[in-house]
């Protein structure tokens, strides 16, 4: 953002002023994220730097809090079922959600927004109102409690996401791009394969993803369906919060947020492969 | 041109133009339903249904007409003025031994306790006495309990004989129906949800109105920047956004306890003495501290993309005729950027309204929000039904912001990252 040369001597100050608190901002977004990484290595169990910690003294870090954290077998079954349920429930939400973005995006759909609007229902509800209410219906259908019960409602959850990247996706799409393929000898199938598919894939990946995440981080649905054979890893989290604080916590927030940075890579990764793809350049 | 259209227009097979078209456009329609109806169907059954059902068991009344149903045929033409006469003493005898053997007492006396205090014992006890009870019944049954004698008992039976009831909604907006049947408060000491709505709304304003501060300026920081610099930017708020939310609530913890990161940092800078450390979570400064961080996203990325539509040349246009910086913010590019401001105003007071775990994590007893109680209706007292109300005015409100929101802006303009 540069200075216009007409800039009176407030002005420039002023920009300045205005530099500095967005950077205080931004500190504020990413800090809190950032605090934790040091924190978690901490060979005490407070959730604050001791003075070791302070002075770089190697005495005060240490991996116990991991160490912890991958041979607790409570920890090791909750990631295995976050990922049970957090692969199924994608899964399902994907097929569904990609299926339903390509008849949505056809120009003939009716009702397509109160459909629409329904479809991204799920993701405005707030998460205490389904939550109770699937309890309450999932309950009567011997559901409660069970995998399938939560992989359904995680399913439910993640529509939205799908729903809105892949018509995103499509809505973007040249459909010239069909019948230039078709007019140069390619049969519907190849078409489909080497010019639809290419293109659609990075949307459905991302909506896949943003399924996958909602899932893995879903407490609220969770803690009330789930028997304690579900117990997932947001789950185990929240009781480990509330009842025993014990800085493991701090390293598995740590590792979720090294996943989060490598999911927004992937993201990122794919927006900027399926610009290229488009011959639209990145700036 | 009319009288050439005396011909009509054939496809190659000599089906008439408009009726090909016609039918090429209903099969296409059919093939979009098609494709949406699978997804459409399985919302219907795992989502709508459970939420109509929802809506169906806060007015739902089954106890008392099922599991006292001679009782309240007996009841029938009884006048309310004074106490029913021994056939109502006897069928309820008849029912309460009947839910005894069968063990299902426990919903009908927790449903009676929700509208006069103390009927649980009541109904408990007189139905462990009725082995030893000999007609008359009605006296038996005053001396085993006073209960029995006092006639609002009775007008309560008569009333929740329903099979729909009102009372979950009255109370869950502190109201309660008077043996008269009237609507009344419930005494001060037991007014809770009120304030709670009140307190929920306020406070999802003030973390609305704090997102927009702070979002606001790094919105207009992201736009002015090259793309080269923004994008780099951009990550630094999509990663927050990205994060677990459970370990965004974590971290503020681990920063404003009172042992914590921002204490510390302040007691070792002497800025606060170590013995008058501030309170900072377990409050509701620790709610919206926690919230507005994590709802800040939500605020920046519709605010990004209004202020991304704006050309700078506008600006510049408004200076070169003369306006004062401020005066050209305010009067050309606020304006401008205000579907933005409604956007993300009302994405983030949507969302903020129906949080559950940060407020239940960080926010004590006075950050609490009506969420929290309806967990605790559903998982403590288990009064589901007390529970289905709130949430049911909860999602009103909700429905009621969504529906300005898709009028205002259109789900289908919603996008991600």
């Amino acid at each position: 953002m540069a200075i216009p040369s007409y800039a009176t001597r407030g002005e420039r100050i002023w920009h300045y002023v205005f530099l500095g608190l967005c950077a205080l901002i931004f500190l504020f977004l990413v800090g809190p994220l950032l605090i934790i990484i040091p924190l978690s290595f901490n060979a005490q169990p407070y959730f604050t730097f001791s003075q070791e910690m302070l002075t770089l003294d190697p005495a005060g870090y240490s991996l116990r809090w991991y160490e912890d954290f991958f041979t607790s077998s409570a920890w090791l079954n909750a990631i295995k079922n976050s990922f049970i349920v957090g692969i199924a429930s994608t899964f399902l939400a994907t097929i569904l959600g990609t299926v339903a973005a390509l008849g949505l995006s056809s120009r003939h759909m009716p009702a397509r927004s109160a459909i629409m609007a329904l479809l991204i229902s799920p993701m405005i509800v707030p998460l205490i109102i389904s939550a109770a209410a699937m309890f309450f219906f999932f309950s009567k259908v011997n559901l409660a409690q069970t995998y399938l019960g939560v992989v359904l409602a995680h399913t439910v959850l993640g529509i939205p996401f799908v729903v809105i990247t892949v018509t995103a996706t499509l809505s973007s799409f040249d459909t010239t791009l069909i019948r230039a393929a078709h007019s140069l000898g390619a049969n519907p199938t190849r078409t489909f394969f080497k010019v639809v598919l290419p293109l659609v894939t990075p949307g459905v990946v991302s909506g896949a993803l943003f399924a996958f995440i909602t899932s893995f981080d879903e407490v609220v649905v969770v803690l009330f369906l789930a028997g304690p054979e579900q117990r997932t890893m947001p789950i185990q989290m929240w009781s480990g919060i509330r009842e025993q604080i014990s800085p493991t916590i701090l390293a598995v927030a740590t590792l979720l947020v090294l996943l989060s940075m490598l999911l927004l890579t992937t993201l990122e990764l794919l927006r900027r492969r399926s610009e290229r793809l488009r011959g639209i350049s990145p700036g | 041109m009319s009288e050439s259209s005396a011909i009509p227009l054939t496809t190659a097979d000599g089906v008439p133009l408009k009726t090909s078209l016609r039918r090429a456009v209903r099969r296409s329609r059919v093939k979009a339903f098609l494709l949406v109806s699978p997804l459409l169907l399985f919302l219907v059954v795992a989502f709508v249904m459970p939420i109509f059902d929802m809506l169906w068991r806060s007015v739902d009344n089954p106890e008392v007409s099922t599991q006292l149903s001679r009782t309240v045929t007996a009841l029938e033409g009884w006048d309310g003025e004074s106490l029913p006469g021994e056939e109502v003493f006897a069928a309820l005898a008849e029912d309460l031994r009947e839910g005894q053997e069968a063990r299902n007492l426990g919903l009908l006396s927790s449903r009676l306790n929700y509208e006069k205090s103390g009927m649980r014992s009541t109904i408990s006890r007189t139905a462990r006495r009725l082995r030893t009870m000999e007609p008359p019944y009605k006296e038996a049954m005053i001396a085993a309990n006073d209960t029995w004698g006092e006639l609002d008992t009775w007008q309560v039976i008569q009333r929740e004989a329903t099979p729909w009831t009102l009372s979950y909604y009255l109370a869950a907006v502190d109201r309660q129906l008077s043996p008269e049947g009237e609507i009344v408060k419930v005494p001060e000491h037991l007014e809770i949800h009120v304030s709670l709505f009140w307190r929920t709304l306020w406070m999802s304003l003030v973390i609305t109105a704090l997102t927009l501060l702070l979002g606001y300026p790094i919105a207009f920081l992201l736009t002015s920047l090259p793309l080269r610099h923004s994008n780099l930017l951009m990550i630094l708020v999509l990663l927050p956004f990205w994060t677990s939310l459970l370990v965004r609530t974590t971290t503020w913890i681990a920063i404003l306890q009172s042992q914590g990161v921002l204490n510390d940092l302040l007691v070792g800078l002497g800025v606060i003495a170590d013995e008058a450390r501030w309170q900072m979570i377990h409050n509701k400064t620790g709610t919206i501290v926690a919230m507005t961080h994590i709802l800040l996203p939500f605020m920046i990325l519709p605010l990004y993309s209004v202020m991304k539509t704006i050309p700078p040349s506008y600006m510049r246009a408004a200076r070169s005729l003369g306006g004062r910086p401020f005066t050209c913010f305010r009067r050309v590019y606020f304006p401008l950027t205000i579907p933005g401001i409604a956007a993300g105003g009302i994405l983030v007071f949507i969302l903020s309204i129906g949080y559950y775990i940060t407020p239940a994590l960080v926010g004590g007893q006075s950050g609490r929000f009506i969420t929290n109680t309806i967990a605790y209706h559903m998982q403590t007292s288990l009064n589901w039904g007390l529970a289905a109300a709130i949430a049911s005015i909860l999602l009103f409100v909700v429905v009621v912001c969504y529906l300005a929101f898709n009028r205002l802006i259109g789900v289908d303009k919603v996008k991600l990252g």
